[in-house]
């Protein structure tokens, strides 16, 4: 594998949270226009991954390159501007703003965001509430949004974290009907996901978590030949 | 209309105009303090030693600098003063932030609290050691001298201007954090500052500003003040507890609910030196103690 077809590939990796240590090293590699799913128990370190490599955790060390940059000295909001869009496993909606408004916020870190227009015929529910303050959407809704204010900056790779969660099975599917789309358009994709079942068909490669490093990588092609062992890791 | 209580209109009147007066203030001051506890977590207790700094930098401006200088015909008048006091006091709170507040945003409001107070402490003292407790006067600008005779009650026009600008300062802050962009950014970062940092805002930066537009706020406050209330080290701190409790009746990081409690507690203050005298010191805080007990987030504030 190459510069050219890595997108982000993190070694060594170690995160705390003021004094526990939640990651011990890890390493894997996205590259352009895959869909990778880290999977794992809670508190393996899944949402912590995707927090470290914003710059989000507490100290961090080891490498993490974005588009062949290192990063692990940036600031938050410099990393950023590599092309990364967020999507918190809370959502992150803001109450205060209406939907349009969380859907303007995120400034453009890359050129070729989707027009809002592109974005309301993706989600046409958030056009119809487009002035509902952000606490009153519903979960999908909330869901949604979340996702949709992040193609609009231009990032080319995405970072969703448990994007199914709670939600209804017919939203669940229309999710993952967004995500074969972004795939196609090739975006980058890290999904940090629970439910294995949203996420085995959508990705390229899944990477198991456990007590913060990587102990098992998973392609498409083996995934019928690893199914036990990824019973007995992921206790599904 | 109130003849039976002996009170004469002309009294309630210039009361009312009186209590309109403090009100602006209260409105920017709390507004400004509103700005920043929504976005620092800190209650600036050196709100009202920044105001007194506006105060005083218009005053050396009209009457030190020359002297200073060595050509007593240098001063800087009241209208650059409008802009540049709130700019140097805010330059004085920019580099405060940097240097020690920005230290403390992960640690609980009462250590902001404590090192906010212990800078007021200081900046009025060093004050109090170079000018003295007593007030200096500060001269009305030409312009805005006499009165406007509006057929109920003469309105020195000064008091008008005051009232105007305050309000004026007041929309104009309201409007941009309620309605802009830069606004928005400021909303989502009182929510969940590291989220809007993880888009690509640069929050650290974001915060530093506030802060200083915040303290700007209580600067412009005090040019506003200075021809009004002499001018004197201590002029902040006699106002800064009515502008706390203001804050605490309004809820705490409320924009709207700072500037319209600000100005109709001016009005009761008024109201009651009309028909009480002697209350009107406390009302205010009677209304906190009645507010803290019925809706302990304050009127306008959200329940946590």
């Amino acid at each position: 594998m190459n510069a050219d077809t890595e997108l982000l590939r993190v070694t060594g990796l170690h995160a705390f949270y003021g004094d526990s240590h939640i990651l011990h090293g890890m390493d894997f590699v996205v590259n352009r226009g895959e869909v990778v799913t880290l999977l794992g128990r809670n508190g393996a370190g899944r949402t912590t991954t995707l927090r470290a490599i914003l710059g989000l955790t507490g100290t961090r060390s080891g490498s993490i390159m974005v588009n062949g940059r290192e990063t692990i000295a940036m600031a938050t909001h410099d990393i950023a501007h590599l092309g990364i869009g967020y999507c918190p496993e809370e959502r992150g909606i803001f109450s205060a703003l209406s939907a349009e408004e969380n859907l303007l916020l995120p400034p453009a870190v890359a050129s070729g965001g989707m027009t809002l227009a592109e974005i309301y015929t993706m989600f046409p529910n958030l056009q119809e509430r487009r002035n509902s303050p952000g606490m009153r959407l519903s979960g999908g809704e909330q869901q949604m949004l979340a996702i949709a204010r992040i193609l609009r900056t231009g990032a080319k790779l995405l970072l969703l974290d448990e994007i199914s969660e709670g939600l209804a099975p017919v939203i669940v599917q229309m999710l993952a009907g967004v995500i074969r789309e972004l795939k196609s358009r090739g975006y980058t994709i890290v999904i940090v996901e629970q439910n294995f079942r949203f996420a085995a068909p959508l990705a390229d490669r899944h990477y198991v978590i456990e007590h913060g490093r990587i102990v098992e990588t998973v392609t498409m092609n083996e995934l019928a030949a690893k199914m036990d062992r990824l019973h007995l890791l992921l206790g599904i | 209309m109130f003849e039976f209580l002996g009170i004469t209109p002309q009294a309630l009147y210039s009361q009312l105009l009186v209590g309109l007066i403090n009100g602006s203030f209260y409105a920017v001051l709390s507004l400004g303090l509103a700005v920043i506890f929504g976005m620092l977590n800190i209650i600036n207790f050196a709100h009202g030693a920044q105001y007194m700094m506006g105060a005083f930098i218009a005053w050396m401006g009209l009457t030190q600098l020359g002297g200073w200088l060595g050509d007593s015909t240098l001063q800087i008048n009241y209208w650059a003063m409008l802009l540049i006091a709130p700019l140097l006091t805010a330059a004085i709170g920019i580099a405060i932030e940097r240097t020690m507040l920005s230290r403390l945003y992960k640690l609980d409001h009462l250590y902001g609290l404590l090192l906010t107070f212990g800078l007021a402490l200081i900046i009025e003292g060093l004050f109090r050691y170079f000018y003295g407790v007593s007030g200096q006067p500060y001269e009305i600008p030409e312009v805005l001298q006499g009165a406007l005779n509006l057929g109920f009650m003469f309105l020195p026009k000064y008091r008008a201007w005051v009232i105007v600008a305050s309000l004026s300062v007041c929309f104009a802050t309201w409007y941009m954090i309620e309605r802009t962009k830069l606004g928005s950014y400021l909303r989502a970062g009182t929510e969940n500052p590291r989220l809007v940092q993880a888009f690509g805002i640069n929050v650290p930066l974001m915060i530093t500003l506030t802060y200083g537009f915040g303290v700007a706020l209580a600067a412009f406050a005090g040019v506003l003040a200075a021809p009004i209330f002499t001018v004197s080290p201590l002029m902040g701190a006699d106002l800064i507890i009515v502008v706390f409790a203001v804050v605490v009746i309004g809820g705490m990081g409320s924009i709207l609910g700072s500037i319209v409690t600000g100005l109709g507690l001016g009005l009761i203050e008024g109201l009651t030196k009309v028909f009480y005298s002697e209350a009107s010191a406390v009302v205010i805080f009677v209304i906190m103690v009645i507010v803290l007990l019925v809706r302990p987030a304050g009127l306008f504030g959200r329940e946590r």
